[in-house]
C-alpha cells in the first residue's frame, strides 16, 4: 500500500468505530447497527473510489475521462438534493444545474489562474471537494427557502398584491434563505486554524508535506468550498424563484395543488 | 373621515363597462386538484358602494378576492374587470389599481413609513394624507410596524393601499381579527371609501357587520352563489 497508513493502520482505526458502537449500546442509543453500516459503507464507498481514481489519474488517460466523472457525481449530488427535499418540483435539474454553474465559477479561477493543474490528479478530487461541500448548503438553502416562503407567504402575497414583481417580493425572504446557508460556512472559515484542523490539512501533514505547504494547499481549498456554496446557493435561490412563482407572480407552493 | 382621492391613476386600465359592472365572473371555476372550491360563479360587482360577499368558512369567500387581482388564476371561466379579462391586462397594473387588505394585518419589517415605501411612493405629504385618512397622526410614520396594535395595523395596512390610489378595494374578512371597536372604524373607513367613489368588495362572515355596511350582499355556499340581494 502506498500512503502514510498502512492496511494493519486501518483496521486498528476500526477499534474506534468499535467504541463508539459500545458507547450506543451501553447509553441505549439503538444506534449500533446504524454506526457499522455508515462505517462499512464509507469503507467501501472509499475503496470504490479509491479504485476509480487510480484508474483516471493512470498515466496516458484521457482527460475527458475525469470530467466524465465528475459529470457523473454531479448528477448523484443532483439527486441526493432531491431525495432530501422532495416537495419541491424540479429541483433535481435545478441543484445540477448549481453544481454545474459552481464548477465552472471555481474550477475556472483556479485552473484558469494556474494554482493547479487541469490533470486528472486534480481535477476530479477538486470536483469533489467543492461538490461535496456544497451539496449541504444546497440541501440547506433549499429547505430554508420553503420553510420561509411557507411561514411568511401572507407577507409575499401582501408584497405581491401591492404590485410588486415576484423577483421584488421574494427579495428579503430569499435573502435570510441564503444568510442562513452562508453563516455556517463563513463561521468554519473564520473558526479554522484555531477551533479545528481541516482534515486535508492534516492529511497532507500525515503524508509528510511541510505545514506551510499544507497551510497554503488548505487556503486554497477552504476558499473554494466559500466560493461554490456562494454560487450554488445563489443559483438555488434563483432558480427556486423562478420555480416557486408563476409568470404572472402568483406565489404556488407545493401543497396548493 | 378625510377624503381619500379616488383619480384613477392607472389609464392603461379599462375605466368602464358598457353594462357599469366593474367585476364580471362568468362561469368561473377554482380547483384545487381534486377539491373544487368555486364551481360555475356567475356574478356581477356593481362599480360603486359595498358589496359583502358573505358565507360560511369554506364557501370560496377568499378565493373569489384572489382572483380580483390575479393572486390566483380560474381554473374555468373568466374574471373581467370593466369588460375586459383581467388576464389580458398587466398584471402588476392591475394590482396596483385593486388594492387589497387582508384578514390578518401583514405589514414588513420596519417602521410604518418603510411601509409605506414599499408601495412605491416616498412623498411625505401623501403619507400624512393617507395616514390621516385612516383617522391616524404623523406620529405613526417613525413607529415600529411590531409596535402596533391589531387594529392599528389593520389601518396602517389601508392606508398603505390608499396610497397607490386604487380604483377599487378588496377587503378579505379585514376585521376578523381586530375587537368591536377597531372593526367599527374600519367599517366607518370602508363606507367613507365608498362614498368618496372608490368601491369596495368587502368579505366577512359577520352577519351584524353586513347590516350596518352592505350596498349589496352576495351569499357564497360550497362554491356556489346562492343568493345576490
Amino acid at each position: 500500500m502506498s500512503g502514510p497508513v498502512e492496511l494493519l493502520g486501518v483496521a486498528a482505526s476500526g477499534l474506534l468505530v468499535l467504541i463508539a458502537v459500545g458507547i450506543s449500546a451501553w447509553a441505549g442509543l439503538r444506534l449500533e447497527r446504524d454506526l457499522i453500516t455508515a462505517a462499512l459503507r464509507a469503507l467501501v464507498q472509499l475503496l470504490l473510489l479509491g479504485l476509480v481514481l487510480t484508474a483516471l489519474m493512470a498515466p496516458g488517460q484521457p482527460l475527458a475521462l475525469s470530467w466524465l466523472w465528475v459529470a457523473v457525481m454531479i448528477l448523484f449530488a443532483g439527486w441526493t438534493v432531491h431525495r432530501r427535499v422532495p416537495s419541491v418540483r424540479g429541483l433535481w435539474l435545478l441543484s445540477m444545474g448549481a453544481f454545474a454553474a459552481s464548477a465552472v465559477v471555481t474550477l475556472g479561477v483556479l485552473f484558469g489562474a494556474g494554482v493547479f493543474p487541469v490533470t486528472g490528479t486534480t481535477v476530479v478530487p477538486l470536483a469533489g471537494l467543492m461538490i461535496g461541500n456544497s451539496m449541504t448548503a444546497t440541501i440547506l438553502v433549499s429547505r430554508r427557502i420553503m420553510a420561509e416562503f411557507k411561514d411568511k407567504r401572507l407577507e409575499i402575497e401582501a408584497r405581491l398584491a401591492l404590485g410588486h414583481p415576484s423577483s421584488e417580493a421574494a427579495k428579503p425572504y430569499l435573502r435570510e434563505a441564503l444568510r442562513t446557508a452562508l453563516i455556517p460556512q463563513v463561521e468554519t472559515t473564520k473558526a479554522v486554524g484555531i477551533v479545528f484542523l481541516p482534515g486535508m490539512m492534516v492529511g497532507l501533514l500525515l503524508a509528510g508535506v511541510s505545514p506551510l505547504g499544507a497551510v497554503q494547499a488548505q487556503v486554497v481549498i477552504m476558499y473554494l468550498v466559500l466560493g461554490s456554496v456562494a454560487v450554488t446557493t445563489s443559483v438555488i435561490a434563483l432558480g427556486m424563484r423562478r420555480i416557486l412563482f408563476t409568470h404572472a407572480h402568483q406565489l404556488r407552493l407545493p401543497n396548493d395543488e | 373621515m378625510n377624503s381619500q382621492p379616488a383619480t384613477p391613476t392607472n389609464q392603461r386600465l379599462p375605466t368602464a363597462a358598457p353594462d357599469g359592472a366593474l367585476f364580471t365572473f362568468d362561469d368561473v371555476t377554482v380547483a384545487f386538484g381534486k377539491a373544487q372550491v368555486l364551481r360555475g360563479i356567475d356574478l356581477q360587482v356593481p362599480g360603486s358602494g359595498i358589496t359583502v360577499v358573505l358565507g360560511p368558512s369554506g364557501s370560496g369567500k377568499s378565493t373569489l378576492t384572489r382572483l380580483c387581482n390575479r393572486l390566483l388564476d380560474a381554473t374555468g371561466g373568466t374574471v373581467s374587470l370593466r369588460g375586459t379579462d383581467v388576464r389580458d391586462l398587466d398584471v402588476l397594473e392591475l394590482r396596483r389599481a385593486v388594492g387589497m387588505v387582508f384578514q390578518r394585518p401583514t405589514l414588513f419589517d420596519g417602521t410604518v413609513r418603510d411601509n409605506f415605501e414599499a408601495t412605491g411612493v416616498s412623498d411625505p405629504a401623501r403619507h400624512h394624507e393617507v395616514l390621516a385618512s385612516v383617522g391616524l397622526d404623523a406620529n405613526f410614520l417613525v413607529r415600529g410596524a411590531a409596535t402596533l396594535s391589531g387594529g392599528e395595523a389593520q389601518r396602517v395596512c389601508l392606508a398603505r393601499t390608499l396610497l397607490m390610489r386604487p380604483q377599487v378595494l378588496v377587503a378579505d374578512e379585514p376585521t376578523a381579527s381586530l375587537d368591536e371597536a377597531a372593526s367599527r372604524t374600519l367599517e366607518g373607513l370602508a363606507r367613507g371609501l365608498a362614498d368618496h367613489g372608490v368601491p369596495i368588495l368587502w368579505v366577512t362572515h359577520d352577519l351584524a357587520q353586513v347590516e350596518r355596511i352592505a350596498d349589496r350582499r352576495v351569499l357564497l355556499e360550497g362554491g356556489r352563489v346562492v343568493a345576490v340581494e
